[in-house]
């Protein structure tokens, strides 16, 4: 293990971390001590537009993986049209290697009602929900305490500290979907369906929940606002890049000395990550990672110097996503990950469209073939054919995603599956496994 | 199993979190609800939840049926879960659900003999830095190993409730689901329990050690105002984006991420 330098250090901007350090900061007494709430007091005086533009102004991105640019979507909310409008905030938090809004939900809870209150302010919602993974039950149970704190403080239900406006949240647990964490599925599920997704347009903007005009976004996205709101749009944007601006919080696990959360401003890379983690674990050298959870291309060890931002990782021909950054080392092998990656995609497939549903089913089929020493050259061509069905003709993201792992192992790792294919490497899965299989 | 008029009025209670003409949002909390009573979703549960909502039986299975936390089976006290997707997987999440499974006797989503356990591999639990885990009744054990997981399900055999490495100390499922339901931990010891761990301050602590935080931060900026300007810009621009899907490209023409990692594989 190594000590990080000076100047690598510098590279972390601790801000929606920084409350975790207290580990009472989930009470509201805690947290009202801890700046808490002073956002929402500052804000409710202003006008909603003003925050709307505020937002746009510091170029918040969503942190849910699209990096859609927040103020736009906000802005989309037509307003005196009639209709309710609502808040949902995407709390499924579920793509493999993700695992950034879980602890701020636990131990930060009321940054993310904060938020909330400020954004439904702002698009004049007087209804939010928290859609949050069944599994996540600890942060829900956190939450939910929040969330009737912060009703007892009258920072919700009505006439929030004598604004006039009206708010109620309800923390809504899902039932263990991946799926759900698409924004359409997600409101499907909460209308009590299936979790399957809309086909789009309409956007949720206009026709989202209930058929009224809707934001989705992420917890990491909510909860920025506050801070945006108390430090204002340039001090945010001192940190991270011009086009991807602020702090984002790194999930990083694998072959690591120090596995964790490190939240740098955007466009860090990979190298700095791995010294502020204390290098690899001994005996690893650096093979593959994702730059933001599974559904993201692999990058491999040329890639160590790619600014993680929505540009930088883009060029590089992945995505930044989650920044659920899952480091994978030369003991590992590309071909059994991604088998496994599949087999949760096909696991999580809703069922609404064939070619996710059909082309992620045949696929771990292949892939258990090749891993049991019975595949063959086909194989590959039938594996990236299969994507390029999947890839674009899906109805949802899931089915591009699960391409990801997929083509970018072929590109990277050609070498790989003929070592399985022709012989050279020891099957990983015994032919016993493969009874059932296709 | 008949359900209680206790059981009526909570799911009443959960039916007025959401507006008054929109009571099927109360589906997935009500089936919880259901499971906390009877440990599954069986017919009769079915049943209630479709008499709650005013609609069919064949909604309520569809919906139930879809998610993987609404058990179809009786299931046991402590629903153990190992993760075995990819990053736990390689850190050694398959030995320990392989050793679960040969030690318990049971397969994917089937319960002990005894009746006490239920047994599952989980797709991705969101603790990738704390991997190899497994939960129990979806709270946390990190880091554990085979040996660690057996010891785990023997505390939980003979009566006794191992205490989660994050999160709260256990209760049984069906106590459980009332909370998935929407309602409040009632205990307020468990609120408090499961501190951060290590990986998860691990960023945050370096940044307090070296003294590092982002300079300029002025909570008293002040919010620029500029009333009205650029609000009908942006509607505008909502309105196009929901142009109706006949005055655009069909789903799927625009370019993906991904497509030039499929071109460069092949």
């Amino acid at each position: 293990m190594t000590t990080p330098r000076r100047e690598t250090l510098e590279k972390l901007t601790p801000v929606l971390t920084k409350r975790w350090l207290s580990p009472e900061a989930w009470r509201i007494d805690v947290y009202e001590q801890l700046d808490g709430y002073a956002a929402l007091r500052k804000a409710i005086a202003a006008h909603p537009d003003d925050l709307i533009q505020l937002i746009k102004d510091s170029g918040l991105r969503g942190r849910g993986g699209a990096g859609f640019p927040t103020g736009l979507k906000w802005g989309f909310i037509p307003q005196n049209d009639g209709k309710p409008h609502y808040l949902v905030v995407n709390a499924d938090e579920g793509e493999p290697g993700t695992c950034k809004d879980l602890p701020l939900m636990t131990h930060d809870p009321h940054s993310l009602i904060e938020g909330v209150i400020i954004a439904s302010y702002a698009i004049r919602a007087n209804r939010a929900f928290i859609y949050i993974r069944g599994e996540a039950v600890h942060a829900a149970r956190r939450l939910r305490n929040a969330v009737q704190e912060a009703y007892a403080k009258g920072y919700l239900g009505t006439n929030i500290l004598g604004s006039g406006h009206d708010l109620d949240v309800v923390v809504h647990s899902g039932a263990g979907a991946y799926i759900c964490g698409e924004e359409t599925a997600l409101l499907d599920s909460l209308e009590g369906f299936r979790g399957q997704p809309r086909l789009r347009p309409p956007f949720p903007a206009t026709h989202g929940l209930y058929a009224s005009p809707t934001v989705v976004n992420n917890v990491g996205t909510i909860a920025s606002v506050p801070y945006i709101v108390l430090g204002g749009p340039d001090w945010w944007k001192s940190m991270g890049t011009e086009k991807s601006s602020g702090p984002m919080i790194y999930s990083l696990s694998g072959r690591i000395a120090n596995p964790g959360q490190y939240e740098c401003g955007l466009g860090v890379t990979l190298r700095e990550l791995i010294e502020l983690a204390g290098g690899m674990l001994p005996g690893h050298n650096l093979r593959f990672w994702t730059p933001g959870g599974s559904s993201t291309p692999l990058l491999t060890a040329d890639h160590i110097d790619v600014p993680l931002d929505f540009e930088g990782v883009a060029a590089a021909g992945s995505i930044l996503g989650t920044t659920a950054t899952q480091i994978f080392s030369d003991q590992d092998c590309p071909v059994y990950a991604t088998y496994k990656w599949l087999e949760f995609y096909h696991h999580e497939s809703c069922g609404k469209c064939t070619p996710c549903r059909e082309g992620n089913y045949w696929m771990v089929g292949i892939y258990r073939r090749i891993l049991s020493g019975a595949g063959t050259h086909q194989d590959l061509d039938t594996l990236l054919d299969t994507c390029d069905n999947i890839l674009g003709r899906s109805f949802c993201g899931l089915g591009d995603g699960a391409t990801s792992p997929v083509t970018s192992s072929v590109q990277y790792f050609k070498q790989d599956y003929l070592d399985y294919i022709e012989g050279r490497k020891a099957p990983r899965l015994s032919a016993k496994q493969l009874v059932g299989a296709h | 199993m008949g359900f209680s008029d206790a059981t009526r009025e909570k799911a009443l209670e959960i039916i007025a979190r959401y507006p008054a003409d929109r009571s099927r949002s109360a589906l997935l909390p009500l089936l919880h609800l259901v499971q906390s009573e009877e440990g599954n979703v069986s017919p009769a549960g079915v049943e209630f939840c479709a008499e709650m909502l005013g609609i069919t039986k064949a909604q309520v299975g569809a919906v139930a049926t879809f998610y993987t936390m609404y058990k179809r089976r009786p299931t046991g006290d402590w629903l153990v879960s190992v993760c075995t997707n990819t990053m736990c997987n390689v850190l050694g999440g398959q030995e320990i659900y392989d050793r679960l499974s040969e030690y318990l006797g049971v397969g994917h989503d089937e319960t002990t003999a005894d009746g006490s356990i239920t047994f599952e591999h989980a797709e991705c639990l969101a603790a990738c830095d704390y991997g190899p885990v497994m939960t129990v009744n979806y709270e946390f054990f990190d880091k554990v190993d085979p040996d660690t997981a057996v010891h785990v399900v023997d505390q939980l055999r003979a009566g006794q409730r191992p205490q989660p490495t994050r999160g709260a100390r256990l209760c049984t499922l069906k106590e459980l689901s009332v909370q998935l339901a929407g309602f409040a931990e009632p205990r307020e010891e468990a609120m408090a329990d499961g501190p951060a761990g290590a990986p998860t301050l691990r960023g945050v602590r370096l940044a307090q050690e070296h003294g590092i935080s982002v300079p300029g931060f002025d909570p008293e900026t002040p919010i620029k105002s500029s009333r009205g300007d650029g609000a009908p810009a942006a509607q505008a621009a909502g309105v196009a984006a929901n142009k109706p899907a006949s005055d655009l490209k069909p789903a799927g023409d625009t370019a993906k991420p991904q497509d030039r990692a499929l071109k460069e594989a092949k």
